[in-house]
């Protein structure tokens, strides 16, 4: 399932979150954690150092909560194969504004860059649109990441899951926030929640 | 093989219809669950409901990160499921720590109390220990007076004080899954 023309992960994610106006971006642990910090911090940004194969489902709860904000998942293909029924999960539910991003770099690149299922035969595109997630793309170019940075901020037309394959190569470290209780509680003070 | 029949359907106990009054008074808004005979009840209710949302999952485990995600975003959240599952729960209860969010389970026990499977019995001995290793409060409820007065302490204790906090509904209070040839 290899392809030429690879984006870059970084790239790729502040191309997402640049005009993300009041999105909420969760980050699958690892590297997509990294991007999204690399992008920048912000209130409303969810990063995960654990808890493998939940980054979607903490994307399922928020959309579901939250119904007229965008939600993003930006993930990493071995996050997303731990967690591959929530994509089922998500379908039935049908959140119209959460979008579900893959960083697709075939391999687990937190752990020493181990092939991941992807690099051989899952196809986590074929996976989505078999879940039922209509909109189910994989992207290759820059173009259609910022045409997919537009279409997350339309809250109805969702769920949508895209696989974007990247370059592999392992970058540096941006190392975000990593207290979950501090986390959570300024991005539930960013959406007017009180502490109890 | 032998045709398998269900023991006849027995009206449901007035316990599920008041824990679903207390999930309602507290304001819970997602029910993740994985289905159970023992909350088949309560799943009917949380389906028919206008103000919850039954939210089915593939596994047990998609339930602690929904919730986590629910909270974040406003809203409270009670899962729903077997005593089997919570052995799929476990690395997402680390969730309950480091995001020291309002985590309430009701588990339905098998396992114990005239189990007629034996593939019931290893994950129902050891689910209250997991629980507990895991840093979350168990409570347990055997007879159907008490359900009331525990699910509400529970609920009381995870909404208002964010102690994580499983309820356990013996196996004694559903009764034994018949198996019939
Ligand atoms: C349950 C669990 N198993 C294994 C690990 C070890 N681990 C940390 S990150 C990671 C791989 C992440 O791969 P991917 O999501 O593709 O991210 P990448 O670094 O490739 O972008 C693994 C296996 C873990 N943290 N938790
Ligand atoms: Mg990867």
């Amino acid at each position: 399932m290899s392809r030429t023309n690879l984006l870059d992960r970084r790239e790729v994610t502040a191309a997402l979150l640049r005009d993300r106006k009041d999105a909420i971006a969760i980050g699958g642990l690892g590297a997509s954690t990294y991007d999204i910090a690399a992008a920048g911090d912000h209130d409303r940004n969810l990063y995960l150092w654990g808890a493998m194969g939940g980054a979607v489902m903490m994307g399922l709860g928020m959309a579901l909560a939250q119904p007229d904000t965008p939600v993003v998942v930006i993930t990493g293909d071995g996050e997303m194969l731990m967690g591959m029924g929530s994509l089922a999960t998500v379908a039935l539910q049908k959140p119209g504004n959460l979008s579900i991003v893959v960083l697709d770099n075939e391999a687990y690149g937190e752990t020493g860059g181990q092939v991941s299922h992807t690099s051989a035969t899952t196809d986590l595109v074929g996976v989505a649109r078999a879940c039922g997630i209509a909109d189910s793309r994989g992207l290759d170019t820059m173009a259609e990441i910022e045409a997919l940075a537009i279409r997350l901020q339309d809250v109805s037309a969702g769920p949508r899951f895209a696989s974007v394959k990247i370059d592999p190569a392992n970058l540096e470290r941006v190392l975000s926030h990593r207290d979950g209780i501090f986390i959570l509680n300024r991005l539930r003070g960013a959406l007017g929640f009180k502490p109890i | 093989m032998h045709a398998r029949t269900e023991a006849p359907a027995e009206a449901a106990p007035s316990w599920t219809g008041e824990i679903f009054s207390i999930l309602q008074r507290f304001d819970v808004r997602q029910v993740p669950y994985v289905p159970d005979a023992g909350h088949s009840d309560l799943i009917k209710r949380v389906l028919a409901s206008s103000t919850m949302r039954g939210i089915p999952l593939t596994t047990e485990e998609e339930g602690v990160a929904l919730l986590v995600g629910a909270w974040a975003g406003g809203q409270r959240g009670a899962l729903l499921m077997q005593s089997s599952g919570v052995g799929n729960c476990i690395n997402m209860l680390s969730l309950t720590q480091i995001f020291r969010f309002p985590f309430l389970t009701l588990v339905t026990m098998r396992g114990e109390w005239g189990e007629f499977n034996p593939w019931q019995v290893p994950m129902g001995s050891s689910t209250q220990a997991i629980f507990e290793l895991s840093g979350i409060k168990v409570l347990r409820a055997s007879h159907p007076v008490e359900v009331s007065e525990v699910v509400e302490a529970a609920a009381g204790q995870a909404y208002n004080a964010l102690t994580p906090t499983a309820v356990l509904l013996s196996q004694r209070l559903i009764g034994a899954k018949v198996f019939v040839k």
